[in-house]
Formats: structure tokens, sequence, C-alpha cells
């Protein structure tokens, strides 16, 4: 089945794509389709513990099973919550 | 056409549409606060030239919908609406408008607060930061909405 793939900032710049379309076999999850392109594009292996994903619009977990058709994203880290102006170490 | 609730646009935000978006249809209003978040000149020690912001549009509509939601169940009878731009910006420029209504102001102002916290948390929106001798992605917060520390920490932060 087929899955097209959704990338942003600096993961679409390592893949040197907005999108790519994957060939996928039946029962692939996102966690498959993530390791495969880490071995056509190693250097996003460092982002395995970080990366988080959607499917069809959905955030979805890693182990989330996937059907012919499906949009799916990677979302490497979001800017985060650090610019509480008070220095960081005084926010809980 | 109505301004819509939640948006993400590539063409300049406009605070007041933000507003009337966020008061449509409430019933009780006795409160709005405006959170506008723009363009910084600095960042961790270096000169900003310019910030050029990325997307996944539709998600981030959903996450500003999952946001809603949050706050909805932690202040009653509070709504938010939350428009966030994309494309290159000039140092100055807005890159988000949070607004939130409610009947009482503690309840607007929190709910503010946590909405702009929960954004950089989980929205997909990044910041490709152009600097002063260099460009660099601003990478933070692992985008899951289900984290629940990551959720409790935005609600320390509101209401601290």
């Amino acid at each position: 089945m087929r899955v097209t793939v959704r990338l942003f900032a600096r993961v679409r710049d390592i893949v040197g794509a907005a999108e790519v379309v994957r060939e996928v076999p039946e029962g692939a999850t996102l966690h498959d389709v993530w390791q495969d392109l880490i071995a056509e594009y190693p250097a996003l292996e460092p982002y395995t513990a970080s990366v988080s994903a959607a499917r069809n619009l959905e955030y979805a977990p890693m182990k989330a099973p996937l059907a012919d058709g499906d949009e799916v994203a990677f979302l490497p880290p979001v800017s985060g919550g650090s610019d509480g102006g008070f220095g960081e170490a005084a926010l809980p | 056409m109505a301004t819509p609730r939640f948006a993400v646009t590539a063409s300049a935000l406009d605070a007041a549409g933000v507003a009337a978006a966020a008061i449509d249809g409430l019933e009780s209003v006795g409160g709005i606060v405006t959170f506008t978040g723009v363009v910084r000149a600095d960042n961790a020690g270096r000169r900003v030239l310019y910030l050029d912001y990325e997307a996944y549009g539709p998600l981030a509509v959903r996450a500003f919908e999952i946001i809603d939601a949050e706050a909805a169940g932690r202040w009653p009878a509070t709504r938010l609406a939350i428009h966030h731009r994309t494309g290159p910006l000039r140092i100055g420029e807005t890159s988000i408008v949070i607004v939130a209504a409610s009947a009482h102001r503690a309840p607007a102002f929190e709910a503010c607060r946590y909405a702009i916290e929960r954004v950089k948390q989980i929205a997909p929106i990044w910041k490709h930061e152009h600097f002063d001798g260099g460009d660099v992605w601003i990478e933070g917060a692992t985008a899951r909405p289900d984290d629940e520390g990551a959720r409790a920490e935005a609600l320390s932060r509101a209401c601290g």
C-alpha cells in the first residue's frame, strides 16, 4: 500500500522534500515508515527520540497502523515553552 | 465571511478580528484578554535578522481546537481564538494572536496564558531563525498533546 509522508522544518531539509510517497507492506505502522526513512536518510536517526507523528490530520502514536492512501506526517520538536522571560531556573 | 476562530495564515494578523471571533456566540462576556506574540530582535545572544515560520496548517488548526477544548474543560464558559502567521516575518511583526474571552477577567487571563504555553508545546509550527552569522531551526518540545506532564506545566504557568 501507499502512504503520503509530509515532512517539515529540519526533517524536510534532511530529506530534501516536503512530501514523499512511500510503498509500505500491509500492517505497517508509523514507526515502520520512520525506520524506512532512516534507512534512506541516516541523518534522521537522532530525531527518533524526539519526533512525533500524525495520521490523517490527527496526532497518532508511532505504533499506529496505517491504511492505503493515508497522509502521515513526522513532526520534529516544535519551538517549545522555554520563553518565560523570568529566567528558566525560576520556572517550575 | 466571518473570521474563523482558529487559523494559520500567511497574511498579516488582525487582532480585532480574532477578538470578534472569540466572543461570537459567547453568552456572557466580561473580560477579553489578547496575547500578541511578535518577532524579537535577539535570541540566545544572537542578533535576529528575521524568522521564517513553517506550519503543518491543518494539524495546527486541529491543535488549536484541542487547546480550546482543554481550556473549556478547565475554565467553563471561556472561549479561545488563535491565529498564527507563517512565512518570513521581520522584527516586530506579529506572529501569533491569542484571544481568551470569558464572563470574568480571571479565567480570561489564565486561559490566554495557558493557550500560548500549549501552542508552544504542541502546535506543529516551526521557527527558522535567520541571525547575524547563520540560521537555525528552533527545536524545543516533542509535539504530543497527550503528554500530561507538559500539560500540567502549562497549567502551572497559567495559574502560577
